[in-house]
């Protein structure tokens, strides 16, 4: 590999892009119309010294250098956990805090309302997205037989995913957001993120195309499709005007039910795409490889992928039912997101099915039953979703907590069980070790999460179905029987069990960072490794 | 043309495009001459060296 500094022409164009980097957000933050943003600019200006001169010193050329580029992949792991615990302690604390509003202290920067987008931010686009881009940059380079490309773009796809992390989530406490869910961030964050993922979606092409086996993995293919599908996600709906190129503010590109159209087919592919073909990609490598079983049907995989693919794209409008949105787009996405029902049950069977003749190792393998429970809860999860995305039951579900049960056990359940398995079955892989540090560690973060997802669920189907039918009873006389007061006062034991039950799966990812911590500094090296090199923290 | 119209032959075209691509995915994916070449890639996650 060449270890000749800057001077490849990746490291000579990676330095004249940071130099401009510096100068342009220098001279912004100088200039900028509000706080905010000002903070954002120096930070990127610092971000962007920092990496110049790591590049200067040749950082980006003294990691692994075996046959396969795993530094980049250690650090994704790395972060995927420390953002995943951060995530998680937020999203407790605000479950306690809806249970206690005193804990919110008066304080602008603690109420629900800003540490929310921290929270989904966190575990989604951080833990999961951490993870994603790790895990995909490894099963690229295993299942093509080829190093990944590039030496400074794998880390600059790193450091610059989790830049854009640090100014969404330190962006939101101060109060700059565009008001899109699960988009929060505002234009010039965009930018960045937009620089970033094309830089991703070249290297991952890249290795694709330069592999040296002639049939492209299925896993890869949905990693693929994650990749171009957010990047089109991304574009289009952040279109947006700012009010000055010196400050955060910008205004939506367009304006009411357009609006509203927009950012429900950017959510539900977020869903989608994000959350469930990158990380069914996961299970078609990771299942097989530790259950050390063939897929169960190849063709399956490919009839599941396609078919995955082209309904969800169409499923959006269930969010806006019985609103401004036409009535013949609402039955557009509730009948697609009924179909979705095929491929979503044809791929957790695949992934289920794959354990046939390996059942056994379920009892004693803890990590393959993280894998395994995912795929049940995937399956719970995306049977419930097109249920709740039939008009009549989403007049029930809307505006609930069942909606938000519903969408923790699809995050929890799949996505983090499924990223929990793949990270114990990485680091010691990674790090070149025979084995975890304790596998009764992870047995008891499998049970502690477990339960912690149930009582999770649980508490908020029984909380969202009663706050349903309270808002609909109506009494003898025409009247509304309860005031929204009391039905959030109903309300208030589910909330407990709920903080409980967050309480339960933040104990289990604590665990979990004890285990990987462990596992790096004192378990057992692997015998045919000969030496596995940390990963450079620039 | 009014809206009924443009809703039914649009509603037609969409239909018989997506039924077309997924027979295309059916036939690709169960095509015996392909068993082989898949049979070996449901292998790739164990064959890796």
């Amino acid at each position: 590999m060449n270890r000749g500094g800057i001077t490849t022409s990746g490291g000579i164009f990676t330095a004249l892009v940071l130099i401009t980097g510096i100068l342009l957000t220098g001279y912004a933050g100088m200039n900028a119309l509000d706080v905010a943003f000002g903070f954002h600019m120096y930070l990127m200006a610092a971000a962007a010294i920092l990496g110049l001169i790591a590049l200067l010193m040749g950082r980006p050329y003294t990691g692994d250098a075996g046959k396969y580029n795993y530094g980049v992949v250690k650090a994704f792991v790395i972060a995927s956990i420390f953002w995943g615990v951060t995530g998680f302690i937020v999203g407790d604390y605000i479950a306690w805090e809806l249970a206690f509003p005193f804990l919110n202290w008066d304080l602008p920067w603690t109420n629900v309302g800003r540490l929310r987008p921290l929270h989904t931010s966190a575990v989604i686009f951080a833990f999961g997205g951490n993870i994603l881009l790790g895990s995909s940059f490894y099963v690229v380079q295993r299942t093509c037989h080829i190093r990944l490309v590039g030496n400074v773009a794998p880390w600059f796809v790193f450091w610059g995913y989790n830049l854009f992390i640090v100014l969404a989530g330190t962006g939101y406490l101060l109060g700059v957001t565009q008001s899109h869910e699960y988009a929060e961030p505002e234009w010039y964050v965009d930018i960045w993120l937009t620089i970033v993922w094309v830089v991703y979606l070249l290297i991952f092409m890249g290795t694709l195309m330069k592999r040296r086996v002639s049939h492209i993995y299925v896993a890869n293919w949905f990693y693929l499709a994650f990749i171009i599908t957010i990047a089109v996600l991304h574009l289009i709906h952040n279109l947006a005007i700012p009010v000055s190129f010196l400050g955060s503010k910008s205004y939506s590109f367009q304006a009411g039910v357009q609006d509203a159209m927009t950012q429900w087919w950017y959510g539900h592919n977020a869903v989608g795409f994000f959350l469930t073909a990158a990380f069914l990609a996961m299970m078609y490598y990771f299942v097989p490889k530790r259950a050390e079983r063939p897929v169960y049907s190849y063709r399956l995989s490919i009839i599941h992928f396609w078919s995955l693919i082209f309904l969800y794209m169409w499923a959006g409008p269930h969010h806006l039912h019985y609103t401004a949105l036409p009535d013949w787009t609402q039955s557009l996405g509730m009948t697609f997101s009924i179909i979705l029902w095929m491929p979503s049950w044809g791929g957790m069977i695949n992934g289920l099915m794959t354990l046939s003749g390996a059942w056994d190792k379920l009892r004693t393998d803890p990590v393959l039953r993280m894998l395994v429970v995912s795929i049940a809860f995937y399956g719970m999860s995306t049977f419930e979703g097109p249920m709740m995305a039939i008009k009549a039951v989403n007049a029930l579900s809307h505006y609930t907590d069942w909606t938000v049960g519903h969408v923790h056990s699809g995050a929890m359940g799949w996505v983090g069980m499924v990223s929990f398995g793949v990270i114990y079955c990485l680091v010691p892989w990674l790090w070149g070790k025979e084995r975890l540090y304790s596998m009764a560690l992870v047995s008891w973060h499998f049970w502690l999460s477990t339960v912690g997802i149930l009582l999770y669920i649980t508490s908020m189907w029984v909380s969202g179905i009663l706050q349903g039918l309270m808002w609909r009873a109506y009494d003898n006389l025409g009247f509304l029987e309860y005031s929204f007061v009391e039905t959030v006062e109903a309300m208030h034991p589910f909330y407990v069990i709920r903080a409980m039950g967050g309480l339960f799966f933040v104990l289990g990812s604590l665990i979990m960072v004890y285990n990987v911590v462990m596992t790096i500094r004192v378990a057992p090296r692997e015998e045919t490794h000969s030496s596995a090199v940390l990963a450079p923290a620039e | 043309m009014n809206y009924e119209e443009v809703a039914s032959i649009s509603g037609t075209i969409g239909l018989i495009m997506f039924m077309s691509m997924f027979f295309v995915v059916l036939a690709y994916a169960l095509w015996p001459r392909n068993k082989a070449k898949f049979d070996k890639a449901a292998r790739a996650p164990l064959d890796e060296e």
